[in-house]
């Protein structure tokens, strides 16, 4: 019961994670692997906020979003968009995607650690227990865990119901018919990917809260962001939020009873497994 | 043979053998750049091997590096250390079988994502076996010098060069060419491109194994974090596409003077190699997308281009 609270606490925030690097990949259709290092810079100004001038992390979230949401639309418009306009297959695109975010991973790495050292960051913000049905919990986890609810819920809407939501969507499923129906392709692209690395920093925010991160961290991150997101099928909310929080138990699981150290191997079994039996993810269908 | 191919077996022969002399120069520091090179080269080259043709860009260097390294920590107590070579291999192959079983025949996207953290999970798992059996680390005692290792590295170069030509030549290299060129082409050919992929990726497998298992005596003290060193991985995609993956010699042309860069940029700002490996990705991307070789390729075809209309 215990481990089953706290992995769904965990794969709540990982869910946001993962919708940020979702709406990259599944509907901008760029591999973004400097995901993570968003999230650490998003961690790394809620400490600083809340070190230097004892700004909730919370607080921190509105001045981190927009920062991360510009800082990613100058790089889809300035390195990715050269690469969509040149590439002749979409194969092409792909590994020049993988390599340039992970030139840019490693560069901000490189000025992470230039500019702020190498050491691991931590801050002790409401770190009180709560208990629930007879088990305690870290305060800070809860409140991480219902502001991703939230900022996950906002969005669910948000792709549902407004048109660029919806169009979006469509940019997902078709991005040539889109096109065809009048839906600005390369415009809503670079919006998708901007939100995507504003919701990954505001995950950042928050699971700095009760993870410590530090410079190199980053790319853990975008790997289990990227099991996470083709567990639920590329391109797929629910999915999406259904693998973090499977993510999320089993993880916790793995902790408790075998090894806090091998909590990589356990999502790296699940992608095992995912990768040999449903290749299209939980909820996708197969493709024709 | 043909005339340009005897002429190119002779050159390869020749530099091998200049190679070869490296140790009789004198200087230690010379030789040690020396092992580094030969074994970038090697691992460079064979990396291409597989990912030259096919466009999988695989970040499991380091995972067979640590694995060859490993085969040698463990089994030097109870093996001859010749034996441990080809143990090496087969373990670094079955390795590769089981990831490209997994994942080869799903899209390049998949294998990028599960080698990136290949390296980093049995480095997990290594270490908890180890805290499980309270062991911490392994000493590799030979009496194996580094004039040793690099003729040892120089040797498994000359095999990956001679096994490159032949699979190029084969026609499981003219498949693999098919398969890069277009994919959906090749399946309708009739060529099992899975089962072509997997073999490829056995072989640079197998050589990174070797490689890791030749270079531990190097280390003397082995550790999880040692051996599977993820910056290895980049470092050797880097230097292959830098210098080019089209030619079985590209790999070869990044990796030196990609070795002379990081040797001083480590030696002057260490906190900076990580953003040297960043820039350097980004200048292959735009700048060199086919590397040295490419742009060599270009520069003759305009000389030859100006001769024409002369």
């Amino acid at each position: 019961m215990d481990i089953l609270f706290t992995g769904l606490l965990l794969g709540g925030t990982y869910a946001l994670i993962a919708m940020g690097l979702n709406l990259q990949y599944g509907m901008a259709r760029i591999m973004n692997l400097a995901n993570g290092e968003f999230l650490v810079a998003g961690g790394f100004a809620a400490f600083w906020f809340f070190t230097a001038a004892g700004v909730s992390p919370l607080l921190t979230v509105f001045v981190v979003a927009p920062l991360a949401f510009a800082a990613n639309w100058l790089i889809y418009v300035v390195f990715l968009r050269p690469l969509v306009r040149r590439a002749k297959s979409h194969g092409q695109l792909e590994v020049d995607a993988i390599l340039t975010t992970f030139g840019l991973a490693f560069v901000l790495v490189g000025l992470k650690l230039a500019f702020f050292g190498g050491d691991y960051f931590s801050y002790s913000y409401l770190a009180r227990p709560v208990t629930f049905i007879g088990e305690t919990y870290a305060l800070n986890r809860v409140v991480a865990f219902v502001a991703a609810v939230i900022i996950c819920g906002g969005l669910w809407l948000w792709l549902n119901t407004t048109r660029a939501g919806i169009s979006i969507r469509a940019i997902a499923v078709a991005p040539d018919s889109a096109r065809l129906v009048g839906i600005n392709v390369t415009r809503l692209s670079a919006l998708a990917f901007a939100l995507g690395g504003a919701v990954t920093a505001v995950g950042g925010a928050l699971v700095s809260t009760f993870l410590t991160l530090d410079a190199s961290t980053g790319v853990l991150f975008t790997l289990k962001a990227l099991i996470i997101v083709i567990m639920g099928g590329v391109g797929d909310v629910r999915g999406t939020i259904v693998a973090a929080l499977m993510l999320g138990i089993l993880e916790t699981f793995v902790a408790t009873v075998f090894d806090p150290g091998l909590t990589l191997a356990a999502a790296y079994l699940l992608f095992v497994l995912i990768l040999l039996f449903r290749p299209q993810g939980l909820f996708g269908r197969r493709q024709a | 043979m043909t005339g340009t191919e005897t002429r190119n077996l002779a050159l390869a022969v020749a530099l091998f053998v200049a190679a070869a002399w490296l140790p009789f120069l004198g200087g230690a520091y010379l030789l040690t750049l020396g092992v580094t090179i030969a074994m970038y080269t090697v691992l460079a080259t064979s990396w291409a091997l597989f990912s030259g043709p096919t466009h999988y860009i695989s970040l499991a260097t380091a995972a067979f590096f640590g694995l060859g390294t490993y085969t040698t920590g463990l089994g030097i107590e109870h093996l001859d250390y010749w034996l441990l070579l080809p143990i090496a291999a087969i373990l670094g192959a079955v390795l590769a079988a089981l990831v490209g079983l997994a994942t080869l025949r799903l899209s390049g996207v998949y294998f990028v994502i599960f080698t990136l953290g290949l390296a980093e999970l049995i480095r997990q798992l290594v270490t908890w076996s180890q805290n499980v059996s309270g062991q911490k680390g392994l000493y590799v005692l030979t009496d194996l010098t580094e004039v040793h290792i690099y003729w040892q590295l120089l040797g498994l170069a000359a095999i990956v060069y001679l096994g490159g030509w032949l699979i190029g030549r084969s026609r499981l290299g003219f498949a693999l060419r098919i398969i890069g060129d277009d994919e959906e082409v090749a399946r309708h050919s009739g060529i099992n491109t899975a089962r072509a992929k997997i073999l490829l990726f056995m072989v640079s497998g197998a050589a990174a194994s070797v490689t890791g298992a030749i270079l531990a005596p190097r280390y003397i003290y082995i550790e999880p974090a040692l051996a599977f060193t993820p910056m290895l991985s980049f470092q050797v995609v880097i230097m292959a596409l830098l210098g080019g993956t089209g030619r079985l010699w590209g790999p070869v042309v990044g990796v030196i003077p990609f070795t002379f860069l990081w040797e001083a940029i480590s030696a002057s700002f260490p906190n900076q190699t990580t953003l040297l490996l960043g820039v350097s990705f980004l200048v292959i991307v735009y700048l060199l997308p086919k590397g040295f070789v490419g742009l060599l390729v270009a520069i003759r075809q305009r000389l030859d281009a100006r001769e024409g209309f002369a």
